[in-house]
């Protein structure tokens, strides 16, 4: 009955209908004072920082020309999609971005602003908002330079949209950073049986398997979506260390980088050259008989 | 189902509402806090100024506010004296490349050292003897006045200005440490008072005040300290003749090692380790009789016996026979004319090291860490070492974004030089013990010892 009255509504709702899964954000809720503890339930995300920020930081570097290594992000304007505590807007803060963190649950952004609230140069460079993708598309439209959605989408009603909604609220030509967990056996195994239930590396319940998403997927729907894929690298977590690295495999975690591609009327120059690469092969396959 | 939506559109429309009437957590820092910085590092001897030069010249730091909290008053040093200072330190090649790395190092050069090419080491009881050079006749160090290296830090520190406030005549009376990281409610920054009432807070304080540091006394940081019964006696010497003097000499007596560092071509620097008895002794004797006892130490051999002395030579034609050239050339030290008037001074020397070298935004450094014995002149490299290694940690830490304060990289520091300094303090500490005795046995065994030791290249490589 439930599931109906979820398919009604959707039908009904088409225009409000949210990326954001009521379900996810129940898991969410208890621990939304926990997250600043770095040795508790969220110490693996606070490693994740010591390879996610590096490789954005650089990424961003490299396709800029004017850049100062004292303040490697000032002047980016940033968009972090499901912030939670605030992990990860905090070091894009201290590197000098201006920062716009939503999480659509209320206790992680009060949990977020008390803690930037110490800090006179992060509580300017930063700020939250409760709220989900949808609800500031419209008065953020191509606002922001680099979007990052950090262990995000595997908890997403809908991944398409999200990406839709991503898309609407970047600039032309800007980075969308993506990290999630893979759908694969070996993930299942580590990131579910022995991540959760053996290992207590993350809370129990926290994922499911069902919404994790290939890269292959993401990358498609990027795709089909205005965005070139650039980078995709796996990530692992060693909970010996406690600390993540990167690997060749993607088997498990990854991270993935993609640009918006650039407005429309002005072509980039990758898009121009993939236009001219369609052309002989479709010719080719006029003449294959 | 209308009930049921009506009830949805109502859930819908109250939630965004009920967040934003909801009142903000008041922030506690709201009400007149003290100024935050950075880093605050607390002594401004010569490791505390050189951690805040090197983090101010850091391109990393380049927004980043950086204390410095000094007791004593600010020293202009544009001028040297003539005469040289008491107080002298043997730099290693890799703290000059440290202190060339923010510019320091062209300063010192501009006023004055002495590089040294060869160390020779020796006993009193025995012929043994070791020598340390290097292969390519490279300076193996050099002889800096520590006011020499304190008028290069301060230079460097005032081209830094912008970025590293320096507070003179500022002693720290108390420090309050942030509770337990992930606690919202107060402040999470290091406070700390002065005597005159200011406060300050950081996000990571570095203690650099000394083997008597407070920092580590308020962090509640065990301490393993000894007290030797020995105090150095410092002086500037004259020679009796102008010599190239590129060599550093050392002499263990048996009431302690009596040391030559080059100062220049006619004069150098006396650090004699001995009982405090002798030591008031010898700094209330004459001049001239301060000078023969002098000699006599360098040059006497009342204290070998015959045994000992046999023993000696069959080893060394024993180790002839294996390895030719490991015997090695015996200079002569130099002879000394006269002492520097008022250049004579004591102070007592002990041994400490720092259980834990980190807390949650806390570090420590140089001699609040670890406190040596000067027979190895290691004492202020020890510091310049705890520098790179730390300053090389926090560049990183802050490029990634990182809380400068957190735990997690002042741990790595711990590690790598907790590996790379106990076992140095403890060989330090080891030899001053077995080189304060005439027992038979010990002074056989480090004879051998020493001359084994300069027989086998890869043993003097790592010394």
């Amino acid at each position: 009955q439930l599931s109906l009255f979820r398919v009604t509504a959707k039908r009904l709702f088409s225009t409000s209908h949210s990326s954001v899964d009521s379900k996810e954000m129940k898991k969410f809720q208890p621990l939304a004072h926990k997250w600043w503890d770095e040795e508790g339930e969220y110490s693996a995300l606070h490693s994740m920082n010591d390879i996610r920020v590096p490789f954005i930081r650089d990424t961003l570097l490299s396709m800029s020309s004017n850049y100062h290594l004292g303040s490697p992000l000032s002047g980016l304007k940033i968009l972090d999609v499901g912030c939670g505590g605030g992990l990860l807007s905090e070091p894009l803060g201290r590197l000098g971005a201006s920062v716009t963190g939503i999480d659509p649950l209320e206790d992680n952004i009060r949990t977020a602003d008390q803690h930037k609230s110490f800090d006179p140069v992060l509580a300017k460079r930063i700020q939250y908002k409760s709220s989900s993708l949808e609800e500031i598309v419209e008065e953020s439209m191509e606002t922001f330079d680099v979007i990052v959605a950090s262990e995000v989408v595997e908890h997403v009603a809908d991944l398409e949209m999200f990406i839709k909604c991503c898309s609407q609220v970047l600039k032309p030509e800007g980075s969308l950073f993506i990290t999630t967990i893979n759908k694969t056996q070996l993930s299942y195994v580590l990131g579910i049986v022995v991540a959760e239930k053996i290992m207590g590396i993350v809370p129990e319940g926290t994922h499911e398997w069902e919404k994790f998403v290939p890269p292959e997927e993401l990358e498609r729907l990027l795709e089909s979506n205005g965005f070139s894929v650039k980078t995709v690298n796996g990530m692992l977590y060693n909970p010996l260390s406690g600390s993540w690295s990167w690997v060749e495999s993607t088997s498990v975690n990854y991270a993935m980088h993609a640009v918006k591609s650039a407005a429309r009327g002005q072509s980039s120059l990758t898009e121009a050259l993939s236009e001219m690469e369609k052309e002989p092969s479709s010719a080719m396959a006029g003449t294959a008989v | 189902t209308s009930a049921a939506m009506a009830a949805v559109r109502r859930v819908g429309a109250l939630a965004p509402l009920r967040g934003r009437l909801r009142v903000p957590a008041r922030s506690v820092a709201a009400v007149a806090s003290p100024p935050l910085y950075d880093v605050v590092v607390s002594g401004g001897g010569m490791v505390g100024s050189a951690m805040a030069a090197v983090l101010g010249h850091n391109i990393h730091f380049h927004d980043k506010k950086i204390a410095l909290l000094e007791a004593g008053p600010r020293k202009e040093y544009d001028c040297m004296p003539d005469s040289y200072s008491n107080r002298v330190s043997s730099i290693s090649p890799g703290s000059a490349t440290l202190l060339s790395s923010f510019g320091a190092w062209d300063h010192v050069r501009s006023l004055r050292l002495k590089p040294f090419r060869r160390m020779q080491v020796w006993d009193a009881c025995s012929e043994a003897m070791i020598v340390f050079e290097k292969d390519d006749l490279d300076d193996m160090g050099y002889i800096v006045e520590n006011d020499v290296i304190m008028s290069a830090l301060t230079k460097q520190l005032d081209a830094v200005a912008d970025r590293v406030e320096v507070f003179y005549g500022s002693r720290a009376v108390s420090y309050t440490w942030p509770l337990s990281s992930h606690s919202c409610d107060t402040s999470p920054w290091v406070q700390i008072e002065l005597a005159d009432g200011r406060r300050l807070q950081t996000k990571l304080l570095i203690g650099a005040d000394g083997h008597n540091s407070v920092v580590r006394k308020e962090a509640e940081i065990k301490n393993i300290e000894h007290r030797y019964d020995q105090s150095a006696v410092v002086a500037t010497l004259h020679l009796s003749e102008a010599t190239d003097n590129n060599v550093a000499w050392q002499r263990f007596l048996p009431t302690g090692p009596i040391a030559l560092l080059p100062l220049s071509d006619t004069a150098s620097s006396l650090v004699w380790s001995t009982s405090h008895e002798h030591a008031s002794e010898l700094l209330a004797m004459d001049e001239e009789s301060f000078v023969d006892s002098i000699n006599s130490a360098f040059w006497s051999n009342v204290n070998h016996s015959d045994f000992i002395d046999t023993a000696g030579a069959l080893f060394r034609s024993a180790i002839s026979l294996l390895k030719p050239s490991g015997t090695g050339i015996r200079q002569l030290p130099p002879s000394i004319a006269k002492v520097d008037p008022e250049s004579r001074a004591m102070f007592p020397l002990g041994m400490g090291h720092a259980t834990e070298y980190v807390q949650h935004r806390v570090a420590l450094i140089g001699d609040a860490a670890h406190r040596v014995h000067p027979l190895a002149g290691q004492g202020v490299n020890l510091g310049f070492g705890d520098i790179a290694c730390l300053a090389h940690h926090l560049s990183t830490a802050a490029f990634s974004g990182s809380d400068l304060g957190s735990l997690k990289h002042l741990l790595k520091f711990e590690t790598e030089r907790q590996r790379h300094n106990v076992s140095l303090i403890a060989a330090i500490d080891v030899l001053k013990r077995l080189y304060s005795t005439r027992l038979m046995p010990l002074v056989l065994l480090r004879t051998w010892g020493l001359q084994a030791t300069n027989a086998l290249p890869p043993v003097k490589v790592r010394i």
